[in-house]
């Protein structure tokens, strides 16, 4: 067993694990449903988590390799998220929802990194985030609609 | 899934070369390749703390740490600069955002994979691997090398001055590549590297001298079909022999095409 130290969600957590474990086998023991499992290959961004800030696949991390960061899931960014959440949700773009905390776990990370993306950006920031239901235009209105509001606000 | 039973990280390029002896033992990069396959690893290596992580950039090179992440190679100014955003745009439809952020140069190069974007692109340029116990090779030679149990420390690119272009098919967006064409201009050489045969990279130089008086659309269409013809190609899945060595002709002819626009700027 390995003793690791992690910061998840603003909290430091210390834990024993094997060596193999995934760090989304970890969070999800701690209670972090949001961080799905899909696809197995790395490919379809359910599993995202910011490590250090950055978006990354938990599915593909070793949560021994996470020992000594810090580790945000949805849990710990509810806040940051309903400011645009809501804006996905008018335009129906989380049908069945399973996709949904890893499209808003990259959006979080895409807005911080460029507060004003086009829409190509967002597209292309947004790439490693599959969706079943939809053909991602809602998730792209969505994000567009609530960038717009913002910009309205900021010239009232 | 793979077993693990220990992870250690490393204090030094000569512990991690020590562990690396035993076959059991594996280093695990960005570990995405790895975490693919299945079967037991007695120890992983993680080298993440040996500061791997950084693209240093001097007057003459760019030193590229094995634990780089593409996502850095992505997004770093001074290389895109250089390259002309070649290298950007060989890594961009790399999965996504996230698995950039965890995928390393060190791995990519390392494996040797077929599918490899990072190889491709790279190999157009003046570039060169640190090998831990091997010293300094050119990055042509280290592809063609067999696997062994030695470290990959950096990837060095020299700032030779060029100009360099790089293009891709596939299937869909984000997709493992149907094939991947570099091209280079370097002083009076051109050259052409295609990947994604589905096999391993390789370097294909205008010996005929096929360009040497000027990029027309005759000398273009020439060269094209000599790479077409110079690549090996191979069928899988993703494509057929005779489609990749199509789109070699296309994507190597609209390599040229681009490159010809930016040599004009």
């Amino acid at each position: 067993m390995i003793e690791i130290k992690i910061k998840l969600n603003g909290k430091n957590v210390v834990d024993y694990i094997e060596a193999d474990l995934l760090l989304i086998d970890f969070l999800r023991k701690r209670g972090c449903y949001s961080v799905k499992r899909g696809c197995e290959t790395a490919s379809c961004g359910l599993c995202t988590v910011l490590m250090d800030g950055k978006p990354v696949l938990s599915c593909s991390v070793l949560a021994a390799r996470a020992d000594g960061h810090e580790v945000q899931t949805l849990e710990g960014l509810q806040e940051e998220a309903k400011a645009f959440v809501g804006f996905i949700a008018d335009q129906g773009a989380d049908q069945c929802g399973f996709c949904n905390p890893g499209f808003v776990m990259n959006t979080i990370a895409l807005l911080r990194e460029n507060p004003d993306p086009t829409d190509d950006e967002i597209r292309a920031y947004l790439a490693g985030n599959l969706c079943r239901c939809t053909g991602y235009e809602g998730q792209l209105r969505g994000i567009r609609n609530y960038l717009d509001s913002c910009k309205r606000q900021n010239e009232s | 899934m793979i077993n693990i039973q220990k992870y250690v990280r490393v204090k030094s390029l000569e512990e991690a070369y020590q562990l690396n002896q035993n076959r059991l033992n594996r280093i695990i990069a960005g570990m995405l390749w790895l975490k693919m396959g299945r079967g037991n690893v007695n120890t992983a290596i993680d080298l993440c703390n040996l500061g791997l992580d950084e693209i240093q950039e001097t007057e003459e090179q760019f030193s590229i740490g094995a634990m780089t992440t593409l996502r850095q190679i992505e997004l770093h100014e001074g290389l895109n600069t250089y390259t002309q955003c070649a290298a950007a745009a060989a890594v961009k439809d790399i999965i996504g955002v996230q698995f950039r952020n965890l995928a390393t140069v060190g791995g990519s190069l390392w494996g040797r994979f077929g599918f490899s974007d990072v190889l491709t692109v790279f190999l157009a340029m003046d570039s060169y691997v640190e090998l831990y116990q091997g010293g300094t090779m050119s990055l042509e030679q280290f592809a063609s090398m067999k696997y062994d149990n030695d470290i990959l420390v950096r990837l060095i690119v020299k700032k030779a001055p060029g100009t360099f272009v790089y293009k891709t098919m596939r299937n869909q967006h984000t997709d493992f590549p149907v094939i991947t064409c570099a091209l280079s201009q370097m002083g009076e050489e051109y050259q052409a590297v295609v990947g994604a045969r589905p096999s391993r990279a390789i370097v294909i130089r205008d010996e005929r001298k096929l360009l040497s008086s000027g990029l027309t659309e005759d000398s273009i269409k020439l060269f094209s079909d000599y790479v077409a013809e110079a690549a090996p190609t191979g069928s899988n899945s993703r494509g057929s022999a005779a489609y990749r060595t199509h789109l070699i002709k296309v994507l190597t002819q609209r390599n040229l095409w681009e490159l010809g626009g930016k040599l004009k700027n």
